[in-house]
């Protein structure tokens, strides 16, 4: 569970959202969406504690603060926006560098480590790249790696900053099953980042909209959240 | 994969003793392989072979040893925290702070009217010592509050540069005669350590080598970026300081007894990941160390058969190997 409260974010002088408070609660899938520079990476990367709140208070489950990097990534996983390709590197090494919070001080996998990895390529579809190299796949295949390598965390929560920009409309569709399935059968707060209304309104149970300088929580199970979000969008007839 | 990363490491040890064995055995002296490996095991009937051998070429082939597999791993780690496959054990100043205080030294101790032998010599090592250590605490204190790593970089690419410019004036000021030691330093030599040195330098390696075994977890996430290894438990400021202070042990103590030797930190982790096909620091930390060991062996052989300075083998064996590189990242 994510709790924000009176957070304010932005850069420098500039203030993107203010006085947000939102509860994402546990089971749960949220679809943050905003116009371009609304700030939902920065409100991402607050909570995965990469960024800096200008105010406020963020609390994981109960801990408004970790005492380090490793307590937190074992409540928090996080998949950016950033492309990753590393020569050399096989997926399934990769996928276990997600076990790093709980492996020892040369991050040795234990048999049990390399059955959640495997199950965590299982779970993205990619059971049969284990053993290919990142530098040899697409640009869609690796952004699915890097999200079994934020399952392999095995974190409450997980935070992904646009997820499918990479991926053809099936796989976008999957991913959000997925997600959706991570959710409600396992009990993980999801809170992704997207520009795809229809997906954010279709697939997800709630919408985060940042309609600037506010930050709304919206039930995609209630009838007059398309209309907030068309009005904020600025678009007359959201389908 | 396990086992052909296990014949790869046998291969390359069974190398690198044959290596060191051809080493100690090149010189003005030519002595066989079964020589050399008669005296270093202490059955030698010729106690003239036993001296050269033990006494004298040991400690250089020994001194290569070390500066090969300090100056790879430093590299490595370099290339890994800031993602650059053009970043090198000196990127951030290591040499360049050596050169400044040997330069002040050479060319400024006539100006003091010192200029003994034995002093100028154990005043150098000394100088370049203080001088990388300081430029990399420098960085590494100034690192600590910079949240983006290429910052970090391109301060240390800077601070590099100016002192290396500082070094010009001290040159384009100084006499032919201290110019002339100055630059023969900054063409590296792996034969100036004595054995009373020797375990010095050994010592600085080896905290820098446990150091760098320390960070391995570290150099792993860091693959996926500064940020993306936060998220997954890394700590920044202990990370950064505990690398930094590996390099700079590794790479500052080899600069300090050696000079600035090139290339070899920045080709041998391009050629340790080719040769392992790995990337990861379990195997690339023992593997780079150890294909630097014999790669620098092989140029103290080349540099003993050709008497031609250290830096200009190291140099012309590194860049066609960072031709590769490039073109091979072209070509993917």
């Amino acid at each position: 569970m994510i709790e924000l409260k009176g957070i304010r974010i932005g850069y420098g002088a500039q203030v993107l959202v203010t006085g947000a408070n939102a509860v994402f609660p546990q089971s749960s899938l949220t679809s943050l969406i905003g116009r371009n520079g609304a700030g939902k990476s920065t409100l991402l990367r607050a909570i995965a504690g990469i960024g800096k709140i200008m105010d406020g208070e963020i609390i994981v489950d109960e801990k408004s603060r970790f005492e380090s990097a490793m307590e937190r990534a074992k409540y928090i996983a996080f998949v950016s926006t950033q492309r990753v390709k590393i020569a050399n590197m096989r997926c399934r090494d990769l996928v276990g560098l997600g076990r790093a919070p709980y492996t020892d001080w040369v991050g040795r996998l234990s048999k049990s480590d390399n059955e959640i990895v495997a199950t965590s390529l299982e779970l993205v579809g990619m059971k049969e790249y284990a053993n290919r190299t990142l530098d040899t796949m697409s640009d869609g295949e690796c952004q699915r790696i890097m999200i079994a390598r934020a399952l392999a965390q095995d974190t409450p929560n997980i935070l992904l900053d646009e997820p499918t920009s990479f991926l053809d409309l099936p796989n976008r569709y999957q991913l959000m099953e997925l997600l959706g399935d991570l959710a409600h059968n396992h009990g993980k707060t999801i809170l992704l980042s997207t520009h795809e209304l229809d997906i954010a309104l279709s697939k997800g149970d709630n919408i985060a909209l940042i309609d600037t300088p506010e930050l709304k929580l919206l039930p995609t199970s209630e009838s007059h959240t398309r209309n907030v979000v068309a009005t904020a969008f600025g678009i007359n007839n959201l389908f | 994969m396990k086992g052909r990363i296990t014949i790869i490491f046998i291969v390359l040890t069974l190398f690198t003793v044959l290596l060191l064995l051809v080493d100690i055995g090149a010189g003005s002296v030519k002595l066989s392989i079964g020589d050399v490996a008669k005296a270093l095991i202490g059955e030698s009937e010729d106690p003239a072979v036993s001296k050269i051998v033990i006494d004298i070429r040991l400690i250089k082939s020994i001194v290569a040893i070390l500066a090969g597999a300090a100056l790879s791993i430093s590299g490595l780690q370099m290339q890994t925290m800031f993602r650059n496959p053009l970043a090198g054990p000196y990127v951030l100043g290591v040499s360049s702070g050596a050169s400044l205080a040997v330069a002040l030294f050479i060319l400024g101790l006539p100006g003091l009217g010192m200029q003994s032998g034995i002093m100028s010599t154990i005043g150098m090592t000394g100088a370049a010592l203080l001088g990388s250590g300081i430029v990399l605490a420098l960085v590494a204190v100034v690192g600590r509050r910079i949240k983006d790593i290429m910052v970090v970089l391109i301060l240390g690419m800077m601070v590099s540069s100016g002192i290396s410019a500082i070094v010009q004036i001290l040159q384009y000021m100084s006499s032919d005669e201290a110019l002339k030691s100055f630059v023969i330093w900054t063409m590296g030599s792996l034969g100036n350590v004595t054995s009373e040195q020797l375990p010095i330098l050994l010592a600085v390696v080896f905290i820098g080598l446990i150091l760098a075994v320390a960070t391995i977890k570290s150099l792993n996430l860091l693959l996926l970026g500064e940020e993306y290894a936060v998220t997954m438990g890394y700590n920044s400021r202990r990370g950064r300081t505990m690398i930094l202070m590996s390099t700079a042990l590794l790479a500052g103590s080899v600069t300090a007894f050696c000079g600035p030797i090139g290339f070899i930190g920045l080709a041998l982790p391009h050629v340790a990941r080719a040769i392992f096909g790995s990337a990861d620091h379990r195997i690339l930390i023992p593997g780079v160390a150890l294909t630097g060991a014999a790669v620098m062996l092989g140029c103290d052989i080349v540099s003993k058969i050709l008497v031609i300075p250290i830096n200009a083998i190291t140099a012309l064996i590194g860049i066609p190997i960072v031709i590769w590189i490039v073109f091979r990242q072209r070509a993917v």
